[in-house]
This record gives structure tokens, C-alpha cells and sequence, in this order.
């Protein structure tokens, strides 16, 4: 290849590397530097090794936003993943009615996690609150969702289940349409239920979205944070919170920037495994695409 | 008792019309093929036989019993899909038992059948692959096998060799010719090459413009076109169709006039064929030779010449301006725009009256 088209090549991807390296690249190792100190907000650094990492380790403070976290991610993927595929099967059909369904069912993504939160208090406290007003009507107590340690985490998970609908449902209802028509055609001679297209013909064919959806939302709930953050804070006691929002605290907090970004780390990692592990659960049993 | 029959079938997409009262009477076991141009309705009324159109009128019944009602699953009918609509996911063994399953079939008469038909198809030893594995050819194969496990008692092939490669093409048509002498049930394919339709079919259904044209053997068809439509559509190259007039009749039979002046006394009978009417004079290639010797016959002007090696086709132009393809046999070493002279064999003319009705030359004298 000539020199000028190569250059031009370069010119195009040029922006993008810069970026990418300068937002992504370059904090991902500084990062890594950091845990290895004892830093400050100001530049403050002390080479310390792995002593933030082991005591990470050692935190019942970080054991429990692990545990809140994990649990919220269970409570989340799992159904959310279901909805959404729920959903995309029903709205996976032409006319107008499916289209407005599709705008609606999207709509929850554009709105930022404040106006969410903001929603969801609404519905969710007890003097006033939607449910609360429901339960009275009918002359029961009010249930204190938020301050309850049994049910901030639920209440957390069904908020983020609203708000996150929308784009699982998109990337579903994408995978779905993929799908070519006249297998579906095939199945109806072959005299296949509505069951057995599902199980047998839709299900394997948007296997990958599936896949892809799943990795995206587990590593997404994984970090969950403004939630937390907004509705609870964090409490009653910790209850509620997460590992972002625990790092967070630590960091712009108690000013522990070498401990933080250790934690942060450690997420990362276990983000990155995890996901890798669903992608490997999935796809091991496959041919090479041809 | 027929096979399949459609009564009076409609169908329409909005106000659009695509099939106009189409009725066809089918016995067992027969081959039949739907020709007919992109858009004429075929592909619908083979789709609505399945059950995967609905039809807006009429009946379609197999063997006497009415089945336009049934899910297409309910039919007992098969169809080979253009694209093959293989299951991606599944192997070819899986492919061709997943119908069987659905139908609730023993699993040891599922691997029977299936062992079976990949036997006849030549893909036992395909049977645990992924259709993505396998050439195209290959999958025809499996999407016909998916078809003959199920012992339907009606096969549809949709444009069933349109994705084959030519070498490949002519062995499967060889090769579905005699997987018809195999199986127990009758055939429809849908095409628009007639050369398939010509050599695999018993009767040929020509459809157009919403409606049946014509029913016949290949041979009908081609050498009775029941309107200018046929004549124009079935054969290749295809049909001249010279502008003419009446000009009298001789002996029962009608003599037309060319625009150059020049008549040809055809083999048609005269009735119906009134003098003056304006007619079409319907030439086949092999109708229309170069004069021997030149200088007698029709002038005209030769615009292409198709060397096929066994013979040449000369599409030439009259001097009055009509297309005319004159047959040659070998190689011709006659040049495009090189002056020729055509004999015309104008006993065996057809000839169209304005409305298109085709009027056919009778027994020779």
C-alpha cells in the first residue's frame, strides 16, 4: 500500500486511538500504578506493594457491598434477561400498535438515573408514596421499602429492572429480526408449536444476543451505583451498598485514592472473568463461524 | 379422483389482486410444474397450497378432503424452500427428524426413514453435520430429504434448482426426476426456467397476470400455445410474432398479408379469421431458415447472431421493421448486419387474433 493511503488510513483512526487512549488506556494502567501506593486526591503517592489489595481482602466493609452487589445482580440479570426476551417476542411483529409498544418500552433508557431515582421515590416511600397510598386505601401499613435492610435491595433491583428494560429489549427484537422468515415457515409444515419454535427455533438462533445481552447487563450491574447512591445512600447501615458506591466513598470520602482504585481493580477483574466465563459457557460447544 | 384440486382460488394483498378464480385439477403422482414470469401469482398460489398464505376465496382439497383451513403442518404436504430453510442449528439428521418429532413419530421409524432418504440423497455420511458445513448443493439435498421423510402425499418444490451452479443444476434436475419415480405423491414446482419445467414436468401450468394461461403437457404447450402470452413465453429463443392481415382464405386455409406485401399461405383453418383482420403471424425459429438459394423468400437485415455450436439463431429484422429469429444449423458464417434472405415454413405459422387467441395450423395436407 502506498505511503499517502496509509497515512489517510491513519488520519481516520487517528481521533478515535487518541481518545481511546487517553480516557480508556491511559487511567486503566495509571490506575493499576496507583493501587500499588498510598495516594491522595492532591498527588500524594507512597509505594506500598500489594498492601491496599491485601487489605482489601481483609475489609467486612467491602465484603458486604460485595455480598449487596452480587445479590442486586442476581436479582436483576436473571429476570430482566427474561422480561426483556418476553417483551421482544411480543413486540416482534409489524404494525403500528408493536411500534408505539417499541418507543414506550425504550423511552425508560433516555431518562438519566436522577430522574429514575426520583420516579421510583415517588412510588416507593412510605409517607405519600404510590404503593404506600395503594396499601392504606385497602387499610394496610405502608411498607418502608427504602429503610428496611430486607428491602432496599429488592427495591433497588426493581427500580433498575424499570430503567434497564429498554435496551436488552432493542438488542433482542435486533436478534430476533436477523432470524430469516422462512425457517419459521418451515417449522409451521413441520408442524412445530408455538413452544417447540420457541425452544427449538428462536431460542438457538438469537443464542448470541442472548449471550450478549447477559454479559452487558451483568457487567453493568456489577458496578451499579446511582441507584444505590440516590435512593438509599447507601443504608439503612449499609445495607444497600454497592461496591461502586463503596469506592466512591473511600475515594472522594476518606480521600483514599490508592485504596479505592486497588478495590476498583479487583472489580474490574471480576468483571472480566466473569463475563469471559459466561462467553466461554456459551459458545464452547460451537463450531467455528464459517 | 384427483390429488389436488383448487376451486375457484382468489387472493388479494389490499386492493391488489393477486390471483383472479384459479382452478386446477391434479391426478396422483403427478409432476407438475407452475411457470410463469416474476409477479404472475405463482409463488402465492404454491404458497397458499402449503397454507402459508391464506386465500381470500375458493378451496384447495387433497385427495377429497377439503385442507385450505388446516395448519400447514395439518396438510400433509412438503416443500422444498428456495433458500432450502434448513434449521442452521441443528444438524442435517436433526433437520430431517425435527417434522417427524412434531408428528409424534417412533424414534426408531424416525432414524429408519431418515437413514433411508440420506441413503437415496447420498448424505449418510453428512448426516452430523451443520448445514453451514455443507455446499449448496448439499443442502438442497438435505431440504429435499427433509421433505421425503415426512411421506407427504404432496411435494412443493419452490424455484427449487434456482441456487445451484449450471453443471450442478442439470445433475439435480436429473436427480429430482427420479426421486419422482421414487415417491408415492404427487409434485408441484414452481419455476421460471421452462427448460426445468419443459423436462420434469407432466403438465406444465403456465401462470400470468393472476390467472391460469394454460394446462398442458410440454409438448401442448409448446406446440399449441392457447394464447400469444404462451407462445411468446414458452420456447427459447422465442416465438416472432410478425404483424399481418388476412388476406383471404384458400382451401379452408388463411392466407396472411406481411407489411411488405409479401403473403404466406398458413395451415390454420380460416374460420373465425374474417379478410382484413389484424393479426399476429407466430414464427418459431426452427420455422424460419435462410433461403436456398438466396435471393428467394423475405429480405431482411440480420441484427445479432447466437452461435450455441449445433446451431445458430440469426435475429434479424424484416425490411418492413418486425423481429424475425431464423434457426441456422453449425456455425453459421453469417455477420450481424449482413442482408439476408429467410424461407418461411408458413405451414407451420400460428396464428393470434387481435385479442390474443391463438389459432393453430391443422393437419398437414
Amino acid at each position: 500500500m502506498a505511503w499517502r493511503e496509509r497515512l489517510a488510513g491513519y488520519a481516520f483512526v487517528g481521533p478515535f486511538l487518541a481518545v481511546y487512549a487517553a480516557v480508556l488506556v491511559v487511567p486503566l494502567v495509571m490506575g493499576l500504578y496507583i493501587s500499588l501506593n498510598n495516594a491522595d486526591l492532591f498527588g500524594q503517592r507512597e509505594w506500598v506493594g500489594l498492601d491496599n489489595y491485601a487489605q482489601a481482602l481483609g475489609d467486612p466493609v467491602l465484603h458486604q457491598a460485595f455480598g449487596n452487589t452480587v445479590l442486586l445482580a442476581l436479582l436483576i440479570v436473571p429476570p430482566l434477561t427474561a422480561i426483556a426476551l418476553l417483551l421482544a417476542l411480543a413486540l416482534n411483529r409489524p404494525g403500528r400498535f408493536a411500534a408505539v409498544l417499541r418507543g414506550v418500552f425504550f423511552s425508560s433508557l433516555v431518562l438519566s438515573v436522577t430522574i429514575v431515582t426520583l420516579i421510583w421515590r415517588f412510588i416507593l416511600v412510605p409517607d405519600a408514596g404510590l404503593i404506600a397510598e395503594g396499601l392504606e386505601a385497602v387499610g394496610r401499613t405502608p411498607i418502608p421499602f427504602l429503610s428496611d435492610p430486607d428491602l432496599v435491595i429488592p427495591a433497588i433491583a426493581v427500580t433498575t429492572l424499570w430503567w434497564s428494560l429498554g435496551f436488552p429489549v432493542m438488542l433482542l427484537l435486533a436478534g430476533l429480526q436477523q432470524v430469516p422468515g422462512d425457517i419459521y415457515e418451515a417449522a409451521a409444515l413441520d408442524g412445530a408449536s408455538r413452544w417447540t419454535v420457541l425452544r427449538r427455533i428462536t431460542l438457538p438462533a438469537i443464542r448470541r444476543t442472548l449471550l450478549l445481552v447477559v454479559m452487558l447487563q451483568t457487567a453493568a450491574q456489577l458496578q451499579i451505583f446511582g441507584q444505590a447512591q440516590l435512593l438509599t445512600g447507601g443504608g439503612p447501615g449499609g445495607a444497600s451498598r454497592t461496591i461502586v458506591l463503596y469506592i466512591f466513598e473511600v475515594s472522594f470520602g476518606r480521600w483514599e485514592l490508592g485504596y479505592a482504585t486497588a478495590i476498583a481493580e479487583l472489580l474490574f477483574g471480576m468483571i472480566l472473568t466473569l463475563t469471559l466465563l459466561q462467553y466461554w459457557l456459551v459458545t464452547r460447544h460451537e463450531e467455528p463461524r464459517a | 379422483m384427483y390429488g389436488l384440486e383448487l376451486i375457484d382460488v382468489s387472493k388479494s394483498y389490499g386492493a391488489t389482486p393477486v390471483l383472479d378464480r384459479v382452478s386446477l385439477a391434479m391426478p396422483p403422482r403427478e409432476f407438475v410444474a407452475f411457470l410463469g414470469p416474476s409477479g404472475s401469482g405463482k409463488s402465492t398460489l404454491l404458497r397458499i397450497i402449503a397454507g402459508l398464505e391464506s386465500l381470500d376465496g375458493g378451496e384447495v382439497r387433497l385427495d377429497g378432503a377439503r385442507i385450505d383451513h388446516l395448519a400447514p403442518g395439518a396438510r400433509g404436504i412438503a416443500m422444498v424452500f428456495q433458500n432450502y430453510a434448513l434449521y442452521p442449528h441443528m444438524t442435517v439428521r436433526e433437520n430431517m427428524a425435527f417434522g417427524l418429532a412434531n408428528a409424534k413419530v417412533p424414534g426408531d421409524e424416525i432414524a429408519r426413514r431418515i437413514a433411508q432418504a440420506a441413503e437415496i440423497l447420498e448424505i449418510t455420511g453428512q448426516l452430523d453435520k451443520k448445514p453451514a458445513q455443507m455446499s449448496g448443493g448439499q443442502r438442497q439435498r438435505v431440504a429435499i430429504g427433509r421433505a421425503i421423510v415426512k411421506q407427504p402425499r404432496l411435494f412443493l418444490l419452490d424455484e427449487p434448482l434456482s441456487n445451484l451452479d449450471a453443471a450442478l443444476r442439470n445433475r439435480t434436475r436429473l436427480e429430482l426426476a427420479q426421486l419422482r419415480e421414487r415417491v408415492d405423491a404427487g409434485m408441484i414446482m414452481v419455476t421460471h426456467d421452462q427448460a426445468e419445467a419443459m423436462t420434469l414436468a407432466d403438465r406444465i401450468v403456465i401462470i400470468n397476470d393472476r390467472r391460469i394461461q394454460q394446462v398442458g403437457t410440454p409438448a401442448e404447450v409448446y406446440a399449441r400455445p392457447a394464447n400469444a402470452f404462451v407462445a411468446r413465453f414458452v420456447g427459447s429463443p422465442a416465438m416472432a410474432m410478425v404483424p399481418a392481415t388476412v388476406a383471404g382464405a384458400e382451401g379452408g386455409r388463411v392466407r396472411v398479408r406481411l407489411a411488405e406485401g409479401a403473403t404466406l399461405l398458413t395451415a390454420v383453418p380460416a374460420d373465425g379469421l374474417p379478410e382484413g383482420a389484424a393479426v399476429e403471424v407466430g414464427l418459431r425459429p426452427e420455422h424460419v431458415r435462410l433461403a436456398a438459394p438466396a435471393g428467394e423468400g423475405l429480405p431482411a437485415r440480420v441484427d445479432l447472431v447466437e452461435r450455441l455450436g449445433d446451431r445458430t439463431y440469426l435475429y434479424a429484422r424484416l425490411a418492413a421493421g418486425p423481429e424475425i429469429i431464423a434457426h441456422a444449423p453449425g456455425f453459421s458464417p453469417v455477420r450481424s448486419g449482413e442482408a439476408v434472405h429467410l424461407a418461411i415454413d408458413a405451414a407451420a405459422a400460428h396464428i393470434f387474433a387481435a385479442d390474443g387467441t391463438a389459432h393453430h395450423p391443422g393437419a398437414r395436407p
